[in-house]
C-alpha cells in the first residue's frame, strides 16, 4: 500500500508539524516514508509546500509525481488550488477555510469557494475557529490532521494519537490533550 | 536490530559524521547546508565528546580551520551551500595540493531550480577541477552510510573528499537505519609527508605531479566503488545513466525493474570504463543526472562515436532545474501521468520580509530619504534584506553574492554616482564586508554603508552572527571615523532621527557606517517565548 499527500500553505502556518506526527506515527507502524520540505528563503511569507510518501514498500523519488498524490492538505484554500496538477482524479483535498491574505492580488474569497467546492472530493473544515473550540486556538493543523486520519487508510487514527502524544510530549500533558482534542474534531467532523 | 531514526538528508550526513569520529564541524549557515551543523550542535555526542560545532566567521575560514584538524591528524567536516565552495575555493584548491592527514570531507549543497540562491552552479565540477573525488549520495541512508566511507577513503588516499548534496536530499527525510558501533576520534598524529603541507613551488610542482597519478587511482577506485554499478537488462535499445538523486526518479519510474542496462554513479573521477562498458551494450545513452551536464558533456565529446548521448544538452531532460519524476518520464518516452488541470485564480505568493521587521523600517527611511536624491543608486547584499528589492520597497538597485554592496558602491562612486549607498547585513557584514570598508577607508572613498543589524544570520533562520555587539569597535577599528559611525533603532516612531542621520551621512563626502540595529522578529519571538 503506497500513499502520497501534499502538505500546503503559507511560510510559518505550521505545515511541517503535521509532517512531523505522521512521520513519527510511520516510523512506528513500520511503513517507508519520504518527506521533502522547503527552507530557507521560500519560507518567508511565501507559499511553502511539503511532500510527504509513505508506502509498504520502499520508495524512490523523494517528489510526488504529477497525477500522484491521493491527498492535498493545506493550511489555507487558495494554497490548497495551487497543486491541482499532482492531486489524483479522485483525490481528497482537505483544507482549512480562513484565507491568509498578505498578497495585494489575493483573489476573492468566494471564487476560491466556488473552485474548491466543485471538486469532487473535498473536506473544507474552519480549522482556526475549531481549534479554538477545542481550546486550543494554534492547533488549527492538528484539526486537519484528523480530517486527514478520517480519510486515508495507510495509518490508524489510533498510531497518529500516538504520534501526537510522542511528539508533543516534552511540551507538557495540557498541550498534549489540546492537539489531540483539535484532532479529534477534525476526525469526527469529516467521517 | 539497528536503531531507524526519521531525519533529513542534511541531519543523516551529520549524524554519520558523528558516528564516524568527528572532531570538530566548520561552517557558515546558508541553505540547504545549515541543518547538518544544526544537527551535530544539538546532538549529545557533540557534547559528550566536546566535538567542535560553533559557526565560523566565512566559508574560507571554515574550510582552512577544518584543514588545520586534519593536518593533526582528526576528523573534520566542513559544509556550506554551493557558492559557499566560491567563497573557500583557494583554501579548497589548496586543501587538494596539501592532501588530507586526518579524514577530511567537504559537503556542499547544491541548490538546482535555485529555491535560495542566486545561480546552479554544480559542485562536483569543482572536484574534478581540484583533482579530488567527490562522493555523491542518492538517499538519506547512503548520505548516512557515505560519511563514513568518505572519512575512511580520505585517509586511506590522503586526499580531502567533496560530498555533494543537493536541496531535495538536504531537506527531505527518511528512515535511516544507524550503526550501534560509534568509533572513537583520531588521536593526534601529523602528517607523514610534511612537505606536502608547505606549498612553495618547490614542493607544489612535486605534489602536483603526485595528484594527477592519484586522480587515476581515484578513477580506478571509483570503478571499483561499490557505489556505482552496472546492471544489465533485457531492452538494449537504450542505456541509461544515473547519478545521485537521478537514479531515485528513474526507478519512480519503473517500480517493477527498469527494462533497459543502468549505470548508477554516486562516486567520482566518472567512472570511464563502465559508461565504455554499458556503451558496449547499447548505442543510446541517456543521461539522468541532477545539476548541470557534467557526465554527459564528457560522454559527448567533439567527435562523433557512434553513440547517441542524450539528456539536457540536447534537450531531452530540461536544460536548467532540478529533476522531478515527471521531466525523468518524458525522457523515458513514458506517456504523461496528470492530475486535475491548474487552476487560474491562484495568484503568486512570493516570500517578504516579516512584518514587524527591522529592515522594513530601515527601508522605508531610506526610500524616504532617496525621494530626494534622485541620480542615488543602492548596493545591496545577500540575506533576507535581499527581499526588500520587491514591492512595496524597491529599495535598491543591485545584489550579486556576499560582500558586494560595499565594494561595488566604491566602485560606483569612483565613477561619478553619488550618493553612492551600500546595504549589508550584520552577518554578511563580518562574512565578507570588513575588508571591502578597508578598502574604502584606504581609498577616502564617498560612500554611505549601512548595516541592518539584526543580531543573527536571520535568512537561514537565526544562526549567531560574528560580530554581534562588536560592529561600531571593528568599523572604528578598521578605521572609520568615529564621528561618522552612527547607530540608529529601526522603528516607525523613529522615522524622523533615522532620515535626520540617513541625510548628514549622505552629505558628508567620505566613509561613513549607519549601523541600524534592532534583533530580528523571528529570534525576538523565540527568546520571548522562552
Amino acid at each position: 500500500m503506497k500513499q502520497d499527500i501534499i502538505l500546503a500553505g503559507v511560510g510559518g502556518q505550521g505545515i511541517l508539524s503535521i509532517a512531523t506526527v505522521i512521520g513519527s506515527a510511520a516510523l512506528t507502524e513500520g511503513l517507508y516514508l519520504k518527506q521533502a520540505e522547503v527552507h530557507g528563503m521560500s519560507q518567508r511569507g511565501g507559499d511553502v509546500q511539503s511532500t510527504l510518501r509513505l508506502s509498504s514498500e520502499p520508495i524512490m523519488s523523494d517528489l510526488v509525481p504529477k497525477g500522484g498524490a491521493d491527498c492535498i492538505v493545506s493550511m489555507e484554500p487558495m494554497e490548497a488550488l495551487r497543486y491541482l496538477p499532482w492531486l489524483k482524479k479522485d483525490g481528497w483535498i482537505i483544507t482549512s477555510t480562513a484565507p491568509f491574505v498578505n498578497i495585494p492580488n489575493y483573489p476573492p474569497i468566494e471564487k476560491i469557494m466556488e473552485k474548491l467546492e466543485s471538486l469532487p472530493h473535498l473536506v473544507a473544515l474552519d480549522a482556526d475557529a475549531m481549534a479554538k473550540d477545542a481550546g486550543s486556538p494554534r492547533s488549527a493543523n492538528m484539526v486537519l490532521l484528523g480530517a486527514v486520519a478520517a480519510k486515508l487508510d495507510i495509518l490508524q487514527p489510533e498510531a497518529l494519537r500516538e504520534g501526537i502524544r510522542r511528539v508533543f510530549g516534552r511540551k507538557g500533558e495540557a498541550i498534549v490533550e489540546a492537539n489531540l482534542k483539535a484532532f479529534d474534531a477534525g476526525f469526527e467532523k469529516s467521517m | 536490530m539497528a536503531p531507524k531514526q526519521l531525519l533529513l538528508g542534511d541531519e543523516a550526513l551529520a549524524l554519520g559524521a558523528l558516528h564516524a569520529g568527528l572532531t570538530g564541524v566548520y561552517a557558515y549557515p546558508g541553505t540547504p547546508s545549515t541543518e547538518i551543523t544544526e544537527y551535530i550542535q544539538g546532538h549529545p555526542l557533540t557534547r559528550e565528546r566536546g566535538v567542535h560545532c560553533a559557526w565560523s566567521a566565512n566559508e574560507k575560514t571554515a574550510m582552512e580551520e577544518a584543514l588545520g584538524v586534519s593536518y593533526a591528524g582528526k576528523r573534520a567536516l566542513v559544509c556550506f551551500k554551493h557558492v559557499g565552495l566560491n567563497v573557500a575555493a583557494d583554501a579548497f584548491m589548496g586543501s587538494a595540493m596539501t592532501g588530507a592527514n586526518g579524514g577530511l570531507v567537504i559537503a556542499s549543497c547544491d541548490d538546482p531550480s535555485m529555491h535560495s540562491s542566486q545561480n546552479e552552479q554544480d559542485s562536483r565540477f569543482y572536484g574534478a577541477f581540484a583533482m579530488m573525488p567527490v562522493f555523491e549520495p542518492s538517499s538519506q541512508q547512503e548520505a548516512y552510510e557515505m560519511m563514513g566511507e568518505a572519512f575512511d577513503y580520505s585517509e586511506k588516499r590522503g586526499i580531502p573528499v567533496l560530498m555533494r548534496m543537493v536541496t531535495r536530499l538536504s531537506h527531505s527525510r527518511a528512515i535511516v537505519e544507524t550503526r550501534e558501533d560509534i568509533r572513537e576520534q583520531n588521536a593526534l598524529a601529523f602528517p607523514k609527508n610534511p612537505r606536502q603541507w608547505v606549498t612553495l613551488p618547490v614542493n607544489a610542482k612535486v605534489r602536483n605531479e603526485a595528484l594527477v597519478k592519484d586522480y587515476l587511482v581515484f578513477e580506478e577506485d571509483a570503478v571499483e566503488s561499490k557505489f556505482n554499478w552496472l546492471k544489465d537488462a533485457p531492452d538494449h535499445s537504450l542505456g541509461i545513466i544515473a547519478c545521485g538523486l537521478g537514479y531515485n526518479y528513474l526507478m519512480e519510474n519503473y517500480p517493477d525493474g527498469c527494462p533497459y542496462p543502468v549505470l548508477k554513479i554516486s562516486q567520482y573521477p566518472f567512472p570511464r570504463a563502465l559508461a565504455v562498458k554499458l556503451a558496449s551494450m547499447c548505442k543510446t545513452i541517456l543521461v539522468i543526472e541532477e545539476g548541470q551536464p557534467l557526465v554527459e558533456d564528457r560522454l559527448r565529446g567533439v567527435f562523433q562515436s557512434g553513440i547517441t548521448v542524450k539528456g539536457r544538452l540536447d534537450g531531452t531532460l530540461p536544460r536548467t532545474g532540478e529533476l522531478t519524476p515527471d521531466a525523468v518520464r518524458a525522457a523515458l518516452g513514458l506517456p504523461e501521468t496528470k492530475g486535475l488541470d491548474p487552476c487560474d485564480i491562484v495568484a503568486p505568493r512570493p516570500p517578504a520580509l516579516c512584518q514587524g521587521c527591522g529592515h522594513r523600517d530601515f527601508y522605508t527611511a531610506l526610500n524616504n530619504v532617496l525621494k530626494d536624491y534622485p541620480t542615488a543608486r543602492v548596493f545591496s547584499d545577500i540575506g533576507c534584506y535581499t527581499l526588500g528589492w520587491l514591492a512595496p520597497f524597491h529599495a535598491f538597485h543591485t545584489c550579486v553574492e556576499m560582500g558586494a554592496s560595499l565594494t561595488m558602491s566604491q566602485g560606483a562612486a569612483f565613477s561619478g554616482v553619488w550618493p553612492s549607498v551600500a546595504v549589508i547585513g550584520d552577518s554578511t557584514f563580518t562574512h565578507s564586508g570588513m575588508t571591502g570598508l578597508l578598502d574604502a577607508v584606504n581609498g577616502n572613498a564617498d560612500v554611505t554603508l549601512c548595516i541592518s543589524d539584526n543580531l543573527t544570520t536571520g535568512m537561514t533562520g537565526g544562526q549567531d552572527s560574528a560580530g554581534t555587539g562588536r560592529l561600531e569597535a571593528i568599523c572604528a577599528g578598521i578605521g572609520v571615523d568615529p564621528a561618522h559611525i552612527r547607530t540608529i533603532v529601526p522603528l516607525p516612531k523613529n522615522y524622523p532621527e533615522m532620515e535626520q542621520t540617513i541625510r548628514e551621512e549622505l552629505e558628508y563626502h567620505g566613509v561613513s557606517v549607519i549601523i541600524c540595529r534592532r534583533e530580528c522578529i523571528q529570534t525576538f519571538r523565540r527568546h520571548a517565548k522562552k
